[in-house]
């Protein structure tokens, strides 16, 4: 096993009775990754979470955590990674220094209140922390669970949607968090969410996930490079297609039928591609451009919906 | 650890409605003995004061105590398994549990802790018990020879040999409630809210109690095996002789029922999926 791996899932499966809920999932994090973990609602992302963190057991398959299979008799593993499944769900009773201090005394690493004023000020609670958490805020909540997790300053990082239920100026702070753990404090962090849009603006790598398997893989920049991006061109009834093919466009055509062309190729070729379809006699109603995978990912959500 | 889940359980308002029931039930009983505490003496006595000329100070704090001791069978059982029925199940209610199980402590460890932390507010209960009903009962009443009256005979108890039985008592019922903790702990560990496992326990206790205290020839075979039969045993401590060898079978039958509760927990919730 390399040596930056600090977390890999091995052919995990999950069942609950006759739903399978993951399948022969396999993925492997990298120290320095932000690993984006996109699926569809019910794609199975918070089960393979929780396989990660020994809360649910797998079928089959195993998880490494730096390079040793975790389980119930290797649960000091835990020491490495902090996270947060779903809901932040703290004692409400209790303020938020209690639950930062209870959970940090059992994170299995000595932890002075300095460290705990530390993380309440780079998750921005400083000042609140004697607040019960019974009056904080949705986005409050997600800060300090991930005062929580980072406590015992971990390598790794489990977010499981972690913009979930916040308004639109929670999710941009809570975006520069994440991406501020990454960059300033060299966190490895695993973050699942059901929008791709999300994923791409925080990801360094990303898989995808559908009914509990692996769809795809990779580095964000190249799943989404610009040059995978789906043009497609409405124009009039002008036949076109012996000069189209003819010319260099042909080799971005992907489809063509009924006055509809549809090109895959990077966004920034469109103005020269409108130019030449005019000089050609066509009349353009529409263009519209839209990536590859996003448009694959927006395949899965209308299926689901159809099937709903 | 412990720490911690005592800090969390003594948080909580809820914990100390068992304190306050307990007072408050402890507080009645004293209050109507202070009041008609005479004709309900004479009423009980009426059987023995036919054959027997009993005076002195037959109300006395040793007896109140006995009284409200009696009276709380059922009431005890119900308020420990209040705690001890909430501390999986509530955790797993509030979804904290998740976020428990991401930290590194053993699966094993944290029932343990969890138990003893029950057993640790079990023991405190009966700690407010003996206070609020002996120390009280002996304060208002005053001290005096014991009387206890059973069905068919009753025992007279000397004064200067009342109070290390009570102490026996309050220590075998401890035994007792750990148990009753054991319980609730286990259906605890298969419910996502506390209201079961609380019902539960008590109707556990319920049924297993109409097997222990219906006298027929087909629940006599099994009651001796139950845990309810013996959760009584600290009675025995107010006969004459103290019938040593019985108590001493029913606390190894109530610590091989806590072995049992606590093990069988620890077994189911090592292989727990926890999806709350």
């Amino acid at each position: 096993m390399a040596a930056d791996i600090i977390i890999e899932a091995k052919n995990l499966s999950k069942s609950f009775g006759k739903f399978r809920a993951v399948e022969d999932l396999s993925f492997a994090i990298n120290h320095g990754d932000v690993y984006g973990f996109l699926g569809q609602n019910g794609a199975g992302k918070s089960t393979t979470m929780r396989m990660l963190l020994g809360l649910i057991f797998p079928d089959e398959g195993s998880v490494y955590i730096k390079g040793e299979k975790f389980g119930n008799r290797s649960r000091h593993l835990l020491k490495h990674v902090g996270a947060v499944i779903e809901r932040p769900d703290l004692y409400k009773y209790l303020s938020g220094w209690d639950n930062l201090r209870m959970f940090a005394q059992l994170s299995g690493v000595p932890i002075t209140n300095g460290r705990l004023h530390e993380v309440l000020e780079i998750v921005g609670l400083k000042g609140r922390e004697q607040d019960k958490v019974k009056g904080y805020s949705q986005g409050m909540k997600q800060r300090l669970g991930i005062a929580i997790a980072m406590v015992h300053n971990p390598d790794l990082l489990i977010l499981d949607e972690p913009t979930n239920g916040l308004d639109p100026q929670g999710i941009y702070e809570m975006r520069v968090l994440i991406q501020r753990l990454s960059k300033d404090f060299g966190k490895t962090i695993l973050i699942s969410s059901h929008l791709l849009h999300e994923i791409e603006q925080i990801a360094t790598r990303m898989i995808i996930i559908n009914r509990g398997k692996k769809i795809i893989e990779g580095d964000v920049t190249t799943l989404l490079s610009p040059d995978d991006t789906n043009v497609d061109v409405r124009i009039g009834a002008v036949d076109i297609t012996p000069s189209l093919k003819a010319s260099k466009w042909v080799a971005a055509l992907t489809n063509e039928a009924d006055g509809k062309l549809q090109f895959r190729m990077n966004p920034s070729n469109i103005p020269a591609l409108t130019k030449w379809l005019v000089e050609q006699g066509a009349d353009v109603y529409e263009i519209n451009a839209s990536h590859s995978l996003e448009a694959y990912f927006l395949s899965l959500t209308n299926e689901d919906n159809a099937k709903a | 650890m412990l720490r911690l889940e005592l800090y969390k359980i003594f948080k909580r308002p809820r914990t100390y409605i068992s304190f306050a029931i307990i007072t408050a039930f402890a507080l009645v009983i004293q209050l109507a003995l202070v009041a008609d505490g005479k004709n309900f003496i004479s009423f009980a006595l009426q059987a023995v004061n036919e054959q027997f000329d009993i005076k002195g100070n037959i109300l006395n704090g040793y007896l109140v105590t006995y009284i409200i001791l009696q009276s709380l069978l059922v009431q005890i059982p119900l308020l420990v398994a209040l705690v001890a029925g909430d501390v999986l199940a509530g955790e797993a209610n509030m979804g904290t549990m998740r976020l428990l199980l991401t930290k590194p402590v053993s699966r094993t460890k944290l029932v343990l802790v969890k138990y003893a932390a029950s057993v640790c507010y079990a023991l405190m209960l009966i700690t407010w018990l003996a206070i609020i009903a002996l120390a009280l009962s002996v304060s208002i009443f005053g001290a005096g020879d014991l009387i206890n009256l059973k069905s068919d005979s009753f025992v007279i108890i000397l004064k200067q040999d009342v109070l290390w039985r009570y102490l026996a008592a309050f220590g075998f019922a401890a035994l007792a409630m750990s148990t009753v903790s054991a319980l609730a702990l286990f259906l605890s560990s298969f419910a996502d809210n506390a209201i079961g496992p609380i019902m539960g326990t008590m109707g556990v206790i319920v049924v297993l109690m109409i097997f222990t205290t219906l006298d027929l020839p087909i629940f006599n075979t099994i009651s001796k095996y139950l845990f309810t039969t013996h959760m009584i045993g600290w009675k025995g401590f107010f006969d004459d002789p103290v019938p040593y060898a019985a108590i001493t079978r029913s606390a190894v039958i109530l610590a091989i029922y806590t072995v049992l509760f606590v093990g069988a927990t620890i077994w189911w919730f090592n292989k727990k999926d926890i999806q709350s």
